[in-house]
C-alpha cells in the first residue's frame, strides 16, 4: 500500500505537521489516529451528529466530511487547541452552565457554537437553537447548551471590550 | 467552608471533558494494537451455507479472519441475566458469532483483524458469505404461534416467556359501571448514545490475565458474565470503563463484539480494538420499548378507577439480551396502576422473540411503558365521563396520608405528596385561563391542547432480596470505599459507574458535607474492576440512591474511627468529642481540638493509637437498600396543532418533580432536561421501523428522527421535596424521571388539541403526517 501514500502538511493547533497517508483518510481519522488528538469524536457515519466538528482556517467543519489531503496547507484547530493560557470562553461557559453531561458531543458542539457566535455575536435563543441544527446531543436536552452559548457570547463581548468592568 | 450539599457545584469531570482529554474506549491506544471489523448479516433470517474468507485473509495487513465455527468451542453462549420466575422462560442460545443460522440484520458472522482500521474494513468487504434466506418475523403478535417461522428451534411458538401478575378480574369488569378499552403501541426506540460502542481487549499470556476496556454502564456485571463466557476466572479478568459517552440502557448488555475482541486478543497475542460505526449501532446495539398493550380500565360513573387490566406483547428481538426479560415484566407490570389508588390490577405479558435487533433497557425501562398506558387511560376515562382530566386525577391520586402505600402488586411506595406536585404545576400553568383561551382559539379554527402526566416511578434499584425474588441474576446493593490519605485528602471508590450523570461531583459533595473537606480534595474513582472491589453499575436511577447511600455509610465509619483517634490524642472520652465542619473538638472547651487532616495523619503514623484501633483510615460500606424509591411529579405539556399541516408545536412544558432531597440542583435539572427530550422524542419524533423482510428502514440519523435543539421551548421546572424515609440521604433518583413522565403528557396534549375532531387515540410518534391523516379521515377542517 506504501506506493499509494501521499505526503501532507498542515498546521494543527498552531504546530506544523507532516505525514505520509493514504489519500482516502478522513480528517477525523487523521486527527485521531495519526496525531493522537482524540478530543475530536466520531459519532456517526453520515455527517449528521457533528461530534467531529473542528475549525479549518477558522470555519467550523465536520471533520468526517473532508479528506485530510484536502486540508493541505490549511490550519486546523481541534478541541485540544482551543484553550490557550486559560480556557476559551466557550469552554468556560459550558462548564459554568452545565452544557455537557457525557461529554462526547461536546467538542463538536463547542466548535459549532464558536462559528455561530462569529455570525451572531449577540444571538437570540432562536438563532442558537437553529444554529445548533447540525449537532446532536442525547444527554442535555439542549437547554443548558443554549444557556452555555449565551453565556459564552456574554463572556466574549466582555473580552472584546476590555474597558468594561467585569461584573460579579 | 460552605456546606456544598444542595449547591450547584460545577462538575469535576468537565475539566477534562471540555479540553478533549476524556478517556473514552475508542481513545485507547496500546503498543501493538490491531483492529477488528465485524461482518454482519444483511438478512433477518437465513441459513449460513458457506463463508469464504480467502480473499480477506490474502489482503496485506490482515492478521486473521474468524467465523462462528472458530469460536463456538472456545467461548460460551452469551446469557441473559434476568429470569422472571413462574414465566416458563426459555433461553435463546446466543453465540458471539453466528454459525448455522442468522437471526437479525446485524447478527455477526465473521470478524476481520488487521493492522489498521481501514484495512480491516476493506477485508470485511471481501468476506463472502452465502446465505439461504428464510421468512422473517418482525412483529410480536404476528410471530406468536406454532406455525410461524421460528427464531430458535428451542422455542416452538416464539414465546420466550409468559408472565402474569394479579388476580382474575372478569367479574370486576363484567359488573363495572364504566369500562374503557384501548390498544397502545409502544414503538421501538433506538437509544442512540452519542458514543458508539467500543471494546479493547489485551491478553497477557504470562499472567493469563485479560483486560477489557468497554463502553459499559456496569463493568462488574460484565466481568461476572464475561468470565463465564470466556472461561477466564474473575480474578484474571479486569473490565474498565473510564469515560462512557452516554448509555441510556444500551450499554448494560454484554455484547458479542466484546467476546469476539477478547477471543481475538487471546488467539493473536495482540491488543485488539473494535469500535462500531453508527450504522452498526443502529442495527446491532440493543433497542428499547416495542410493546403492544391491550388495556382495559374499570371505573364508576363518578370517576373512581376500580381496576386496570393489561395484556402486553413485548418484542424482545432475536436473542434475550442481558436485562431484557425484566423490562416488560417486573419493571413494567408491577407499576401499571401508576400514582393512583386503583384497588385491583392484572397484567399478562407475552415475551416474544422475532428476527429483529435484541431489545433491552432504554431510559426508564418498563416504567415509561407502564406510565404511558395508565396516563393515557386516565385521559380516555375522563373523556368518556366528560370529566376534566385533572379532576379525575385528583379523585384517584394516592392521598399523602396513605404512605407508605402498598399497590395491588405488593410494591410499597415509600413516600409522596402527589397532590402537592399537581397543585404546583397547575399554578405554573394557570389552568382555568388555558381552558378559556383554548375555547376561544377553537372558534377561530386554532387548536391548542394541554396534557397531564401525574406519574410515579420505581427507582433506586434495589433491594437484593427483591432482585432475587424477581429473577435478576445478581444483587442490587452497592459498595463504596473511602480512603483518607495521610494528608487528609480522600479517594472514593464506588461500584456505581456513571457515564454522564456527574457522580464524580455529586459523590464528592456527599463526602465534603460529611467530612468537612473541600470538594477539590476528593477524587471519585469508578469504572474499573481492578480498583473497585464490587458493584452493580449505573442504571435504574440507582447510583446516588444506592451508591450514594453506601458512600454516606462509609463516611460514618470514617468519622467513628477518627473520633476514637482524636479522643485518644486529646486525652478525653470519645463521648466528649464532637465533629463538625472538619474539626474534632472537646465539648465545652472550644480551643481544644484537631483538624480532620491531623487525625488522618495520626491514623497513618500509628505512633499512638487507642487500644484496639487499627492503623490507617479507610472504610468500606456495602449498602443493600430496604426498598425501592418512588420519585413522582406532575408534568404538563401545552401544544399547538396546525390542522392544515398536522404539525405539532410544543409551546410550553412544565415539570414539577419530587425526587427527594437534592444534592446538586444543577445536575438534577440537567438530568430532567435530558429525560424530557428523550420522552418527548418518543411522543413526537422517534420510531424504529422494520420492513417485512426485517430490514431496519430507520437505520441512520438521516432516517431516525433524533430530537434537535430547535424542537423545544425552554422547559419550566420546579420541585417539591419529599425525602425517601428509608434512604440515609433522603434521595430518590432522577435519571429516568423526564423520560418516564413526558411521553404521555405530550400525547395527552396533542389529543386534547384534536378533541374537536373526535380523534381518540393515535400511535406514536405523532408526526405531522399521522396527525394530518387523522384529521383528514374525520372530514378535515
Amino acid at each position: 500500500m506504501e506506493n499509494h501514500l501521499t505526503e501532507i502538511t498542515m498546521t494543527v493547533n498552531g504546530v506544523s505537521v507532516s505525514r505520509n497517508i493514504e489519500p482516502r483518510v478522513l480528517l477525523a481519522h487523521f486527527l485521531r489516529e495519526e496525531l493522537g488528538l482524540t478530543g475530536t469524536h466520531i459519532g456517526c457515519d453520515t455527517s449528521q451528529c457533528g461530534a467531529c466538528t473542528v475549525l479549518i482556517d477558522g470555519e467550523a467543519v465536520k471533520s468526517c466530511t473532508v479528506l485530510a489531503v484536502q486540508c493541505m496547507g490549511q490550519s486546523v484547530t481541534t478541541i485540544e487547541g482551543l484553550a490557550q493560557t486559560t480556557l476559551h470562553p466557550m469552554q468556560a461557559a459550558f462548564r459554568e452552565k452545565h452544557g455537557l453531561q457525557c461529554g462526547f458531543c461536546t467538542s463538536g458542539v463547542m466548535m459549532t457554537a464558536i462559528e455561530l457566535l462569529k455570525q451572531y455575536p449577540n444571538p437570540t435563543e432562536s438563532q442558537i437553537r437553529q444554529g445548533l441544527d447540525g449537532v446532536l446531543c442525547r444527554c442535555t436536552g439542549y437547554e443548558t447548551i443554549v444557556r452555555s452559548v449565551q453565556h459564552a457570547a456574554s463572556l466574549m463581548s466582555k473580552q472584546e471590550l476590555p474597558q468594561e468592568e467585569e461584573v460579579g | 467552608m460552605l456546606d456544598v450539599l444542595g449547591q450547584p457545584v460545577k462538575r469535576h469531570e468537565d475539566d477534562r471533558l471540555i479540553r478533549g482529554k476524556g478517556q473514552y474506549t475508542d481513545d485507547i491506544r496500546l503498543p501493538g494494537m490491531v483492529y477488528a471489523h465485524m461482518v454482519r448479516s444483511p438478512h433477518a433470517h437465513a441459513k449460513i451455507k458457506a463463508i469464504d474468507i480467502k480473499a480477506a485473509q490474502a489482503l496485506p495487513g490482515v492478521l486473521a479472519v474468524f467465523v462462528g465455527d472458530d469460536l463456538k468451542d472456545s467461548v460460551g453462549m452469551i446469557p441473559t441475566a434476568w429470569i422472571p420466575p413462574n414465566a416458563d422462560m426459555k433461553m435463546t442460545p446466543h453465540p458471539a458469532l453466528a454459525y448455522d443460522t442468522v437471526r437479525y440484520v446485524g447478527d455477526g458472522v465473521a470478524v476481520v483483524i488487521a493492522e489498521d482500521p481501514y484495512t480491516a474494513s476493506d477485508a470485511a468487504d471481501l468476506v463472502r458469505v452465502t446465505y439461504a434466506p428464510l421468512e422473517a418475523m418482525t412483529h410480536p403478535r404476528d410471530a406468536m404461534g406454532p406455525d410461524k417461522p421460528l427464531v430458535h428451534q428451542e422455542i416452538s411458538d416464539n414465546v420466550a416467556f409468559h408472565w402474569s401478575v394479579g388476580e382474575n378480574l372478569d367479574e370486576v369488569f363484567a359488573s363495572s359501571e364504566v369500562v374503557v378499552r384501548q390498544e397502545f403501541r409502544q414503538q421501538r426506540l433506538i437509544p442512540s448514545a452519542m458514543e458508539p460502542r467500543s471494546a479493547v481487549a489485551q491478553y497477557n499470556a504470562a499472567t493469563e490475565e485479560l483486560t477489557l476496556w468497554a463502553t459499559t454502564q456496569n463493568p462488574h456485571i460484565h466481568r461476572f458474565l464475561m468470565s463465564g463466557i470466556l472461561g477466564i476466572p474473575e480474578h484474571k479478568l479486569r473490565v474498565v470503563a473510564i469515560d462512557v459517552g452516554g448509555g441510556f440502557g444500551s450499554k448494560i448488555a454484554c455484547y458479542p463484539d466484546e467476546v469476539v475482541v477478547a477471543y481475538a486478543s487471546r488467539a493473536l497475542g495482540r491488543p485488539v480494538k473494535w469500535t462500531e460505526t453508527r450504522q452498526e449501532n443502529f442495527i446491532a446495539t440493543s433497542h428499547g420499548r416495542d410493546h403492544v398493550h391491550e388495556v382495559e380500565l374499570a371505573g364508576t360513573r363518578d370517576g373512581d378507577i376500580k381496576a386496570i387490566r393489561v395484556k402486553a406483547f413485548s418484542n424482545l428481538g432475536a436473542y434475550l439480551s442481558t436485562a431484557a426479560p425484566g423490562v416488560p415484566t417486573i419493571l413494567f407490570g408491577l407499576v401499571v396502576n401508576g400514582a393512583y389508588k386503583i384497588p385491583q390490577a392484572s397484567v399478562d405479558v407475552y415475551g416474544v422473540v422475532t428476527h429483529t435487533t435484541p431489545v433491552d433497557a432504554y431510559r426508564g425501562a418498563g416504567r415509561p411503558e407502564a406510565t404511558y398506558l395508565i396516563e393515557r387511560m386516565v385521559d380516555l376515562y375522563a373523556r368518556k365521563l366528560a370529566m376534566d382530566p385533572v379532576q379525575v386525577r385528583r379523585r384517584n391520586l394516592i392521598p399523602k396520608e396513605s404512605f407508605p402505600y402498598t399497590n395491588p402488586m405488593g410494591l410499597e411506595y415509600d413516600s409522596g405528596n402527589y397532590q402537592g406536585t399537581l397543585d404546583k404545576a397547575l399554578q405554573l400553568v394557570d389552568y382555568p385561563q388555558f381552558r378559556r383561551e383554548q375555547e376561544a382559539l377553537r372558534k377561530q379554527g386554532k387548536y391548542i391542547g394541554i396534557g397531564f402526566s401525574t406519574y410515579v416511578e420505581m427507582c433506586g434499584l434495589g433491594p437484593s432480596e427483591v432482585a432475587g425474588a424477581v429473577g435478576f441474576q445478581g444483587g442490587l446493593w452497592e459498595s463504596a470505599t473511602v480512603r483518607v490519605h495521610p494528608t487528609g485528602k480522600v479517594t472514593v471508590f464506588t461500584g456505581a459507574s456513571p457515564h454522564g450523570q456527574g457522580e464524580e461531583t455529586t459523590f464528592a459533595q456527599i463526602v465534603s458535607h460529611e467530612l468537612g473537606i473541600p470538594v477539590e480534595d476528593i477524587e471519585v474513582v469508578h469504572g474499573d474492576t481492578a480498583r473497585i472491589a464490587m458493584g452493580w453499575g449505573t442504571y435504574g436511577s440507582r447510583s446516588t440512591v444506592v451508591g450514594g447511600a453506601a458512600l454516606h455509610n462509609a463516611t460514618q465509619k470514617i468519622i467513628a474511627k477518627a473520633t476514637k483517634i482524636a479522643a485518644h490524642k486529646l486525652e478525653v472520652s470519645e463521648l466528649d468529642v464532637t465533629f463538625e465542619a472538619g474539626q474534632f473538638r472537646v465539648a465545652g472547651v472550644p480551643d481544644r481540638g484537631m483538624s480532620f487532616a491531623n487525625v488522618a495523619l495520626d491514623a497513618y503514623l500509628a505512633w499512638s493509637l487507642p487500644e484496639g484501633v487499627e492503623p490507617a483510615l479507610e472504610e468500606t460500606a456495602f449498602y443493600n437498600p430496604k426498598n425501592f424509591t418512588y420519585p413522582f411529579g406532575a408534568h404538563v405539556a401545552i401544544v399547538s396543532v396546525d390542522a392544515t399541516t398536522g404539525d405539532v408545536e410544543l409551546m410550553r412544558y412544565i415539570a414539577v418533580d419530587d425526587v427527594g432531597n437534592i444534592i446538586n440542583p444543577m445536575i438534577v435539572e440537567g438530568q430532567i432536561h435530558g429525560g424530557l427530550v428523550q420522552g418527548i422524542g418518543q411522543a413526537l419524533y422517534e420510531g424504529a421501523e422494520f420492513d417485512d423482510q426485517g430490514q431496519l428502514v430507520t437505520g441512520s440519523f438521516l432516517d431516525y428522527a433524533m430530537p434537535k435543539a430547535r424542537f423545544f421551548p425552554r422547559f419550566e421546572t420546579d420541585h417539591t421535596v419529599t425525602p425517601s424515609p428509608h434512604n440515609p440521604l433522603g434521595v430518590k433518583g432522577v435519571g429516568e424521571t423526564g423520560a418516564i413522565a413526558s411521553t404521555p403528557a405530550v400525547v395527552n396534549a396533542v389529543l386534547d388539541a384534536l378533541a374537536p375532531f373526535g380523534i381518540r387515540d393515535l400511535n406514536m410518534p405523532l408526526t405531522s403526517k399521522k396527525v394530518w391523516t387523522a384529521i383528514q379521515e374525520r372530514g378535515g377542517i
